[in-house]
C-alpha cells in the first residue's frame, strides 16, 4: 500500500486488490479530499471478446510487492512532470468476471492539459511497467496467456524523456 | 542463497514459482544465473530462460541482463507485462 499525506490525513495513492471497487465511489472520495480544477479518470474494466472468441473471465496474476512500487513509481513520476494536485490507482488481480473493473487511474490538475496527459501517462506506463500477467478464460472452456502487444510499448515511448 | 521467482508463462513452462540458488562463484550476474539454471535443469529450462523477450528483476526492479546478483538478492523472471 502507498500513501501521501494530504492536509495532516494519510491517503492512499496504490490499491492492489482482488475485491471488486465502486469506481464511482472512488471518484467522489477523491474529490472529496482534493477538490481540482481539472479531474480525469479512466476505468478499464474486461471486455467479453478477444481477437479468438468470447471471453467467460480474466486472470491476472502480478508480483506482489513489486507491483505497489512500480505503482508508487509511475504516480510519483507523472505528479512531478504534470504537475498534479493528486493522484490515484486502484487495481485488481485474480480472476474478473467480464464487465467488472480492472484498473482505475485518476488525476486531478489545474488544466485539462495536464489532467488528460497525465491520465495518458499513468495508462500507457502501467500497462508495459507494472508486473501484472492477464490470462483469457474462454466460453469454450479454453484458456490463454494475453501476448503483450507492440502497439502498447509504441505508445509507452511517446511519453519517453 | 539467491531466491528466485517465475511468473506467468515463465512458471507454467518451468512448472515451479520459487527456488532458491546457492551464491557460488559462477554466480554473479543474471545471464551467469540463467546460465547455471540452465545447465543444472536441461532443455525446457534453456529454452525458456534464453527466450529474447525474457523480462528479468533484481530485487523488484527490471534490470539488464548484465546486472551484478549478490547473496541475500530476489530474482524474477516474467514475460513482457500485460496489466491494465
Amino acid at each position: 500500500m502507498s500513501h501521501a499525506v494530504l492536509q495532516n490525513r494519510v491517503v492512499q495513492t496504490v490499491v492492489v486488490q482482488k475485491e471488486v471497487f465502486d469506481a464511482t465511489e472512488q471518484y467522489d472520495r477523491l474529490l472529496q479530499e482534493c477538490p481540482g480544477a481539472a479531474v480525469v479518470t479512466f476505468t478499464g474494466y474486461v471486455r467479453d471478446h478477444c481477437d479468438t472468441g468470447g471471453v467467460g473471465q480474466l486472470e491476472l496474476e502480478h508480483y506482489p510487492g513489486m507491483t505497489e512500487s512500480v505503482l508508487e513509481a509511475l504516480g510519483q513520476r507523472a505528479k512531478q512532470r504534470f504537475n498534479l494536485k493528486a493522484w490515484r490507482i486502484i487495481h485488481r488481480y485474480g480472476v474478473l468476471d467480464v464487465n467488472e473493473p480492472i484498473v482505475w487511474t485518476a488525476v486531478i490538475a489545474d488544466h485539462r492539459s495536464a489532467a488528460f496527459d497525465a491520465c495518458q501517462f499513468l495508462m500507457d506506463s502501467l500497462k508495459t511497467d507494472a508486473p501484472f500477467w492477464k490470462r483469457e478464460h474462454m466460453t469454450d472452456g479454453s484458456s490463454n496467456w494475453v501476448v503483450a502487444k507492440s502497439s502498447d510499448s509504441e505508445r509507452r515511448k511517446r511519453w519517453q524523456e | 542463497m539467491i531466491t528466485v521467482r517465475f511468473f506467468s508463462m515463465v512458471r507454467e513452462a518451468l512448472g515451479v514459482e520459487e527456488l532458491s540458488v546457492e551464491c557460488s562463484g559462477d554466480t554473479h550476474s543474471i545471464a551467469s544465473l540463467k546460465r547455471t539454471l540452465a545447465d543444472q535443469h536441461g532443455s525446457i529450462w534453456d529454452e525458456t530462460l534464453h527466450q529474447p523477450n525474457l523480462v528479468h528483476a533484481l530485487n523488484q526492479r527490471v534490470v539488464r541482463i548484465e546486472a551484478p546478483v549478490a547473496d541475500g538478492d530476489e530474482v524474477a523472471f516474467f514475460p513482457p507485462m500485460t496489466g491494465g
